[in-house]
Formats: C-alpha cells, structure tokens, sequence
C-alpha cells in the first residue's frame, strides 16, 4: 500500500508539456489582468492603506501605507516573470506549488487594488479568515475519515446540523461542555445510521447520506419549532470564551490573527497535525488508507475492512459532530433553523481542494474562509464585483479542480463501493 | 487498477443497487410507507406536552394521549390533504359549485403541491436509469425558474398562447444548461457529477440572490423578490379561487408519458438504459457513454428546470430567494420510492404532495410542526433504500433470486 501511494505520487510530479503551457499561460494572464484591470484604473498618486492590527486587540501595529500602483506593477511583474520561466523551463514538480504563489500575489494585488484611495483591515479580514475556515476544515477532516476508509460522507452537513442542535439544547440545560459532548455525540450517532445503511445494508452511499441530510434537517427544525423557539431558556447555551495564547498571542500581527481565539481554532490547528501523524506516520493510518485504496488487498493481509470503515466513519462522525457544534458553542451560542447553510458541503469541497489530505484541507479551509471573509468586506473596498461572485469561488475551484484542469486530486480508489468478502 | 476499470466498477455496482431496488416488492414499499407514518407519529406522540401529562395521571391515560395524538395527527393530516368528507358530501348534495370547489380545495391543493415533485422525481429518476445521480435538482429547479421569471416578466403584450410555453421551455432550457456542465464533466472529465452537481446548486442559490437583488429585483421591494409575471405568462387555473389546481399538473403528466416512452418505447431509450445497466456492453455495442451521460444530464436539469418553472408561472407568479424548499432532495427519496419508474415517481410524488399539503393543516390545528414531513421522507427514503430493515422488522421472506428476466425482455425490444 505505501508502495502505490509512492508511485502514486510520483505521478502527480509529472507535468505534462500541455500542461506546462496552461499553466505558464495562467500565470502570464493573471498577470496582465493585474496590468490591464488593476493599475490601469488605479491614480498615479493612489495611496493603499492596510491596517494590521484587528480590532479589540492591544497588539499595536503601525498601519502600513504604501503607493499603490507601483506595487501593484511589481506584483505584475512577478507573476509574468514567473509566467515566463514556466513557459521556457517549467516549475517540474513545484508547478502547483507555484500556483498557489502566483494565486496568492494576484489576490494581494486585488487587495491592494481595492483598498487603494482607502483603508482596508488586512489583519481583520485574515482574523474573520481563520475563524470561517474552522467548519470547513473540521468538516472535511471528518470527511478525510470516511473517504479515506471508502465510505463517502455527504452528510457532513446533516452531521453538523444536529450537532449544533444538540449542541444548544443541552449545553443550555447543563453547560457547554456538557453540550459539546452531546454535540460529539449525536455525530457519531448518525455517522452509525450511515456505517450501518452503507456497510451493513450495503445500501448506496450517496442515498444514505441524503436519508442523514434530509433527516437531521427535519428533526431538527421540528424541534426548534417545538421547543427551542417558545422557550427560548431552551436555547441559550453560552459559549466558549476567547483565549490568548500568553506569549504567541503578542506577536505583532501574526498574534492577534493566529492566537487569539476560542479553543475550536485552536483545536482546528491540533487536529490538522493530530490527523496527518495519524494518517500518514501510524499503523493505523496505513491500514485504512488500505482499506479506501484497495479493500481486497488490505482483507487478504488480515485487515478486517468492515470494521475498520465502521471505526473510521464513528471518527468522522465525532469530528462533524465538533465541527457543529462550533456554529453554537465557537459562534453565535445559540441555534437557529438550517444554520449551517450549506457549510458541510463546502467541507466537502475543502476535502477535495485539499486533496484528501489534512494539511492540504486545512490550506483548502482557510481559503475558502479567506473568499468567505473577503465577500462580506467587498462593499466596503467598492470593488465593481458583486460579492455573491466571490461567494460562488469556493465551489468554482472545487469543480476546476475535480476535472483535472490545475492537476488532477487523488481521491481513495474505493470510495463509495461496499466490500463483499468473496 | 486503471481508472476506466475503476469508473466501469462504480457504475457497475451502481446497476446492482438499482437492480435491487427494482427487485423490492410492492410490499416492502407499502411497509415502508406505513412504518414511516408510524415511526413519525410516534415522533410527533413523544414529542407532545399532553402526552407526559397523561402519564403523570395513569399509565392507561398516557397510552390514551398517544392514540389521541396519533387520531389528531393524522386526522388533520387527511383533511388537510383531501378535506373534510362530511363537508365534501354536504356540498355535492347542496349542489352549489361554489360549495363544492371550496370543499374539494385540499385535494386539489395536494396536486398542486404533488406538480414540482413529479417534475423533480422524474429529473432524478431519469439520472438513475442511466447510472447518474443528479443531487443538483434544486438548483436545477432555481435557475430554471429565474430563466422563466425573466421571459415572464420581461415580454409584455404576448398572447398567453405563445408566452406561457416560452417561459416553460427558458426554465427548461435553463435547467438543461445547468445539468449539462455536471454531466459534460463527468463524460469528459470524469469527475464525479455527485460533487459537481452539489457544487452547481450553491453556485445556482448564490446567482439567484444576486439576480434578484439585481436586476431580476422588483425595484419597489426591500426583500429580494423578482416583481409579479406578466398574466399572459400564467398558467391558467380550472377552477376559481381559492383553488390553486392549474394546468402545470397535466404538464408534469405528460412529462411523465414523454419520459416513459423515450425510457423504454424508443432505440435511444434502450441505450440509455444499457449505459446504466451495464455500461462495458454499451460501450461493446458501440453506444456513445460520453453522449449518453451528457444527454441524459440535460434532460435531467430540463425536467427539474421545468419544476421551477411550474412553480411561478403556476403558484406564485413572482420568485423569491427561498421559494424551492428542498425539492431536490426529496425528489431523490421519491424517485427511489418510485422505483425510478415514471409511474412510480407519479405515484410517489402525488403521496408527497398530499403529505406536504397534510402537513400544512397538521401545523394549523395539532401544532405539529410541518417539518416532522422531512422526518417522515427521510425514515420512508431509508426502509426503501434498505429494505432488509423492513424484511427484518415484518419477518418477511427474503426474495427469491430472479432470473435476470429484464435483461432477456429489453433484448428483444432491440
């Protein structure tokens, strides 16, 4: 099994002539798009101001005030030199790598674009950045969980949803930990429905979860219908209070950004490497990576495949649970009908941006957090482009990336299959 | 492992499931429904205040609540979706037309209702036929609506004649487009048309908002809503209010008979089908996969573009940012009650409607929340879809294993 993961990734560091030439091709566009979109409609004399600091933090900076155009031409010159060489010599095996470059300095030209004239809160807008990441990573860790074992988890969302429902309830009855377990708890619950439909009934993976999804949505407004909303005493759990890292949390910038938040931030970063020593440097790793890979492989070796997806989809069910109960517990402290609106599903999507992988997720998460940060700031920036467009990134790039156009994810070869012993 | 072998497995064990499905008796489904009324009554009994307070009393009472929370349920479930037979009755034997339209409204409120199921059903059930799972329904369903929200309001002066079937046929087309990139993807590309069509409905309920807080807007209102349709561009209605019935339910019928026939009256349909039974044989055959996925996944996102569509120019005549509640997903539960058959999703969708229409009244008069619908879907979709839980519950015998007579029929269809 590691032997196919190594070739497997020895194929991915081969780059086709073709695509070296998209890629070098992408990179010169978005170069000139900063040229001919960006400094054009920029004044000779605009200044960008980004303030770094975020508010309510003692952690002062000095704002950083700088002359955006020829910034702005630097980052353009950046991007087509690194265009070029892609064109002449290519990157090898770093061409994605060296996208995720070029795509993080087009979007610091666009910032300093659409700040110039104005002030924009960098350090703000990265802080919103890591605390919307956390759902979405949380949910593609416990998607990790199950597609890495071969189960597909659509029902992150359902998961979520019911978690933070009981999340609410009982944390208002008895007090947040006390919700945050059941919260866990109910995750792993209906990640047993799932096991069971999928492994046992060998019922198809996707109808399983959609049974979850529409389920958890029914039960779960049915009885915040019920209950939560005439007595809203019901309905008032509190949540986990802020906690400065001491030290790390005074660190001009990076502090107030990284290390001033509540524990499911905190936890999100744990998980991250919890997950990949897990995955990749155990026993156990290796063998329900086996199991997603190639389950006949993995049963003649003695590896019990069922009980292993069952193992891996309680997991994933405990991690979806956590990830719901941060939309009461991490968030607002209170539930509200539907409230994780489609978050499971871009979970989904930051699993598969990340590559089945937890670092790769979290990267996934904190980008689609940073698109998610950045829309709601748009108005603000007077930027010519509607903000429910940058709503829609997320999605766009996942299905960019499902179709192979910027290098092709490797999903677990026997996702979604039930496994007869012959 | 080679990637086309592992595509042809998936789908492979896709037929298989489908093939299951199809060998679930009758009973099975009828149990099914039955257990899922149960279980979401019993749902709706402990969930109840009077129930806990008649325990208090006496055990015999507390059993007494729950059959009167059951009576209540349901009682209003039924009136609420067909009406009040003693009204019914006194209004034939008045014989006041007025008297008998209101008394039969719930009924035909239900077909109302039942209209976007069937819509959405036979769009998700055409997907299994072929081995495809369309999840992207409901956004299907909004930017087929947008589409006919535009023709509808924004052509002024048509006859009625040639406007209503021109927005029908945007919402269809728009549906189609948004079906077709999924699908094209997935032929080309590989790429799983699960993921693709989930990612296409977020994408549809984020340019659905923009729209309507643009240029769809109505101007005059702070809510996102598109302004009214023009009255050429409404389906006519039958009957005079408060009957809603309109003409939309005899399109969605004849939808039904159009997709039955291509399924399995025509060359094209028998193709189809065998890319989804087996699709090495189709390939062997000299069937087009490619052209078959893309095909099938536009007339997928027609039919559910169609479902939106009927919504506004049948029922609400504008289109708000939250007018689909969750027809998507309920489409894939009744297309799999339905045996992904298009009489069986006619049959599956009108119980819907009349549950949802049910439901509504529960809400009115038993205070039952009309989400406990969604529960009763879910518990439905999971006895089906597993119906060893229902063997296993009523004891019923497993099923023989059957000749694979469907295979020998369709070859001599060809």
């Amino acid at each position: 099994m590691a032997q196919s993961s190594v070739i497997s990734s020895k194929q991915t560091d081969y780059i086709s002539p073709a695509r070296r030439t998209t890629m070098g091709v992408v990179f010169l566009v978005m170069a000139l798009t900063i040229w001919f979109g960006f400094v054009i409609s920029t004044t000779s004399d605009a200044l960008t101001t980004f303030v770094l600091y975020p508010g309510g933090s003692d952690v002062v900076v000095a704002d950083l005030i700088f002359a955006s155009r020829p910034i702005l031409n630097i980052l353009a010159f950046l991007c087509a030199g690194l265009g070029a060489y892609q064109l002449a010599k290519g990157f090898g095996k770093w061409t994605n790598t060296l996208l995720g470059v070029v795509a993080g300095l087009f979007i610091a030209a666009f910032l300093v674009w659409g700040s110039s004239g104005t002030s924009l809160n960098l350090a703000g807008l990265l802080k919103v950045a890591v605390v919307r990441a956390v759902p979405l990573t949380l949910g593609a860790f416990s998607g990790i969980f199950c597609e890495r074992s071969g189960v597909f988890n659509i029902a992150i969302e359902g998961m979520m949803l019911t978690a933070a429902f009981c999340a609410a309830l009982f944390g208002s009855l008895v007090n947040i930990w006390f919700g945050l377990f059941t919260a866990v708890l109910s995750g792993i619950l209906l990640a047993y429905v799932l096991a069971v439909l999928s492994i046992k009934y060998k019922v198809n993976q996707i109808i399983s979860g959609t049974v979850i999804n529409i389920f958890a949505t029914g039960i779960t407004s049915f009885l915040s219908a019920k209950f939560l909303q005439r007595h809203s005493e019901l309905n008032d759990s509190g949540r986990f209070t802020t906690w400065n890292i001491p030290g790390l949390s005074e660190i001009p910038f990076f502090g107030p950004i990284l290390f001033s938040h509540n524990m499911f931030i905190y936890a999100m970063f744990i998980f991250t490497a919890v997950l990949t020593v897990l995955f990749f440097y155990t026993r156990w790793g290796l063998r329900t990576r086996a199991v997603g890979e190639h389950p006949k492989a993995a049963d003649t070796l003695g590896i019990n495949v069922n009980r292993t997806r069952y193992i891996s989809v309680l997991i994933g069910g405990a991690m979806a649970g956590f990830a719901g109960a941060y939309f009461v517990l991490g968030s607002v402290g209170r539930f509200d009908e539907v409230m994780t609106a489609g978050r499971g599903f871009v979970g989904l999507a930051a699993m598969i941006f990340g590559n089945w992988n937890p670092i790769g997720s979290l990267g996934a998460g904190m980008l689609f957090g940073f698109a998610d940060s950045l829309a709601s700031k748009l108005a603000i920036l007077k930027v010519p482009i509607p903000n429910k467009f940058l709503e829609m990134a997320p999605y766009l790039v996942t299905m960019i990336v499902l179709a192979g156009v910027v290098g092709r994810g490797q999903p677990p070869a026997a996702g979604g299959q039930p496994y007869e012993k012959e | 492992m080679t990637t086309s072998e592992q595509k042809q497995k998936k789908t492979g064990s896709f037929s298989i499931f489908i093939e299951e499905i199809r060998k679930n008796s009758l009973t099975v489904t009828i149990l099914a429904i039955v257990s899922g009324l149960l279980v979401g009554g019993l749902i709706a009994a402990v969930t109840s205040e009077n129930v806990y307070a008649a325990f208090g009393e006496s055990f015999l009472a507390g059993i007494g609540a729950i059959f009167t929370v059951f009576w209540n349920t349901y009682k209003a479930l039924f009136t609420g979706s067909v009406g009040v037979p003693a009204d019914i009755i006194a209004a034939i034997s008045s014989g006041s037309w007025d008297a008998i339209n209101r008394s039969l409204a719930p009924f035909f409120e239900s077909l109302v209702q039942a209209t976007p199921y069937i819509f959405a059903g036979l769009a998700v059930a055409l997907g299994f036929r072929v081995g495809l799972f369309n999840i992207g329904a409901e956004g299907q369903i909004f930017v087929g609506a947008l589409a006919t929200v535009w023709v509808a309001t924004s052509l002024k002066g048509w006859p009625a004649l040639v406007h209503v079937p021109l927005a029908l046929l945007a919402g269809a087309a728009a549906g189609g487009f948004w079906g077709m990139i999924p699908g094209w993807l997935k032929a080309k590309t590989g790429a799983h048309e699960v993921i693709n069509t989930i990612m296409m409905n977020y994408i549809a309920f984020r340019l659905s908002e923009y729209l309507l807080n643009g240029v769809l807007g109505d101007p005059n209102k702070a809510t996102p809503i598109s302004a009214p349709i023009e009255k050429s561009a409404w389906l006519p209605r039958l009957f005079p209010d408060p009957n809603r019935f309109h003409w939309g339910f005899f399109v969605a019928l004849l939808m039904a008979f159009l997709v039955y026939w291509l399924l399995f009256k025509t060359t094209w349909g028998y193709e189809l089908r065998t890319v989804g039974h087996n699709p090495n044989a189709a390939r062997y055959a000299g069937m087009s996969i490619t052209r078959s996925i893309v095909i099938t996944m536009v007339l997928s996102g027609a039919l559910a573009g169609l479902a939106g569509a009927n919504e506004v120019l049948g029922v609400n005549h504008n289109l708000g940012v939250a007018f689909s509640s969750g027809y998507g997903f309920d489409s894939i539960a009744l297309a799999l009650l339905g045996n992904s058959h298009p009489l069986g999703v006619v049959l599956a969708a009108l119980l819907f409607g009349f549950l949802r229409n049910g439901a509504i009244q529960m809400q009115l008069t038993a205070g039952i929340p009309i989400d406990i619908i969604s529960v009763l879907q879910a518990l439905i979709l999971a006895f089906i879809a597993a119906p060893a839980i229902i063997r296993t519950i009523y004891r019923l015998k497993e099923p023989k294993p059957e000749l694979e007579t469907p295979a020998v029929e369709t070859k001599k269809g060809k």
